[in-house]
């Protein structure tokens, strides 16, 4: 089930209509730009030292001015948007590329022993705060990027699988499944082929919010020292080096926070823009 | 509903049970020996295996498992390697303010969403909404260790209202207790609140459309009488499933919160145990956390199924 051309351009049309769905859109794009842009180019280098300029208030040298040993609070802003960007873009990936496959499965094969230990299995993972687990796992495996991703992940796998789960199981009782089914079509293709392209909508929705949620958990990992490790800037990390500094240098605590609110706060405009926009029932009403 | 109470109750067991064994198998693949942890890198190998024997890090994997769960079950957590004390005499010092903390913050997130849900139901698409809306949909975008690093700097740094951290432990009497409480408790409720005050609109704001509601109107009843009356109640219930969950977020939120206001808490006795390498009492305190929380979530699915009978037949 394709959708049109033209349905295309009536969807982009009124995408541009939504205001939610363009600031959202408009406040991500442009932290991933700057996280683009900082593998070419940084204002300085954000992990260089220059004690003589310590904790400089912002100014038209330093925009967003200089941290306790004197560096580049912009620069290390705009690496360590790429650090969260890309540490909450593998965890929802990681969730996705297992989770969606475990739903689609335990939907195929609903009721089965499989179906069980699945659901179970996510049960459990759900019952633990997930915050605490994370911490647990970084703390055994060490502190560090990786290690944060596969903390995030783990819990992205369940909230994919139960999403996906759900809606193929209503899926499956369409006619159309039913005529793929009588044309001789395995439950693998089907899954494939005709419940993925129709969940494909929801799994975007719920992927722009797990990514704000994602990059809200390494920003926590990173505060409490357990996510990326210097000198790689972290939003989480700056967070944590200002607190002690903060009734001298507020400014230190103040950008990295914007910089995490901005982000999240425009990764979930955008998510609840795309709901609208993918609901059929409110584009109807729209229209 | 007997039945049911027996069903949920062997998932109750069951879900203990793999949460025991995942935390007991995650701690066990730590990198280094506790023993020659404790006794430092110049110590005599000999004495290391004295202690490891003592520690009973020489048993088999199983045996070390059931040993752990038959200490916890009859309230025996274990020694920890740093602190030489019963974690359980650790954990009732610290659980005195982490629960209170929690207790606290659900209670401000309620006492916050609920008003600010209802009101925004209420006058759907009023300005009045539209402000609640946009504050809920900042309040969970900002990290609550950032908020409560700006309450520092305004209520502690410069009004001086409140202390910057640290807690005088409940013997300096309550108000004093509970003020040094209050900022980190509102560092908490905030993203939870604005969560809550969302679930609250939008399943109020679905209870409002339905058929008893015209019912309600057209027997006469104002609009304020048929919310008050009928309505609420019946947006109540995925709101508690909430608030159910909210505990859980609440107490492992307090791990990070309590790290920034130094309580000495559960959250900062982990952290400073996974530092150490005290693996006892990470494993215990995790054990006693994850319990707390499958503990809650039974109890709101009891509260649940009493309420509404539909839910004891299936869970799908």
């Amino acid at each position: 089930m394709s959708r049109s051309v033209a349905g295309e351009i009536s969807l982009l049309r009124m995408a541009l209509g939504h205001p939610a769905f363009v600031v959202g859109f408009a406040l991500s794009a442009l932290f991933v730009a700057l996280a683009l842009l900082s593998f070419v180019w940084t204002p300085y280098d954000p992990t260089k030292l220059a004690i003589a300029d310590k904790l400089q208030v912002p100014s038209l040298a330093h925009w967003f001015g200089t941290d306790h040993f004197g560096r580049d609070m912009f620069s290390m802003i705009m690496v360590g948007a790429r650090v969260s960007i890309a540490v909450a873009f593998v965890a929802v990936g990681i969730g996705i590329g297992l989770g969606v496959p475990l739903g689609l499965y335990a939907a195929a094969r609903r009721g089965s022993l499989v179906d069980e230990i699945i659901m179970r299995g996510n049960d459990l993972v759900f019952a633990f705060p997930s915050l605490l687990l994370a911490i647990m796992i970084t703390a055994v495996f060490g502190p560090g990027a990786i290690n944060a991703i596969i903390a995030i992940g783990i819990f992205n796998v369940p909230v994919f699988a139960r999403l996906a789960r759900g809606a193929a199981l209503a899926l499956w009782t369409r006619d159309f499944i039913l005529a793929a089914r009588v044309a001789g079509k395995g439950k693998v293709r089907i899954s494939a082929e005709h419940i993925l392209p129709n969940i494909a909508n929801l799994l975007i929705v719920q992927g722009t919010i797990q990514f704000s949620l994602a990059i809200l958990a390494e920003a926590a990992l990173a505060y409490v020292g357990l996510g990326a490790q210097p000198p790689l800037p972290s939003w989480g990390r700056m967070l944590a080096d200002a607190q002690t500094l903060i009734s001298l240098a507020p400014h230190m605590a103040l950008f990295p926070g914007f910089a995490i609110i901005v982000t999240v706060l425009g990764l979930n405009l955008m998510g609840d823009g795309l709901r609208d926009l993918f609901d059929p029932k409110l584009r109807r009403g729209r229209s | 509903m007997t039945a049911y109470l027996f069903r949920r109750l062997v998932s109750l067991s069951l879900s203990l049970v793999a949460a025991s064994l995942v935390i007991f198998l995650v701690m066990e693949v730590v990198p280094g020996d506790p023993a020659s942890f404790m006794m430092g890198i110049n110590a005599d190998p000999a004495a290391v295996a004295a202690l490891r024997q003592q520690m009973g890090l020489d048993e088999p994997l199983v045996l070390r498992y059931l040993g752990w769960v038959a200490g916890l079950l009859t309230g025996d957590f274990g020694t920890s390697y740093t602190y030489r004390v019963p974690v359980s005499e650790l954990v009732a010092e610290r659980v005195v303010i982490s629960l209170p903390l929690t207790l606290y913050a659900l209670a401000l997130s309620t006492l916050i969403a609920f008003p600010a849900g209802i009101l925004a139901a209420a006058r759907r698409n009023s300005a009045a909404d539209l402000s609640v809306m946009g504050a809920t949909q900042l309040g969970v975008a900002i990290p609550n260790f950032w908020f409560a690093m700006i309450l520092v700097l305004v209520f502690a740094v410069n009004l001086r209202w409140f202390s910057a951290g640290g807690f005088p432990g409940w013997e300096a009497g309550v108000f004093p207790a509970l003020k040094a409480l209050t900022l980190p408790a509102i560092a908490l409720a905030l993203p939870q609140a604005s969560i809550l005050a969302r679930v609250m609109r939008s399943s109020l704001i679905d209870t409002l459309d339905e058929d008893f509601m015209r019912t309600a109107r057209a027997k006469g009843l104002s609009r304020g009488q048929a919310l008050w009356r009928h309505a609420l109640r019946n947006a109540l219930i995925p709101v508690l499933t909430i608030l159910g969950l909210q505990f859980s977020f609440l107490l492992a939120g307090g791990i990070i919160i309590e790290n920034v206001f130094y309580l000495p808490g559960l959250g900062r006795l982990v952290f400073q145990a996974i530092t150490q390498r005290d693996l006892i009492v990470v494993r215990s305190v995790v054990m006693l956390l994850v319990f707390a929380v499958i503990l809650v979530t039974f109890v709101v699915d009891l509260a649940y199924a009493a309420a509404d009978p539909r839910l004891r037949r299936a869970r799908r």
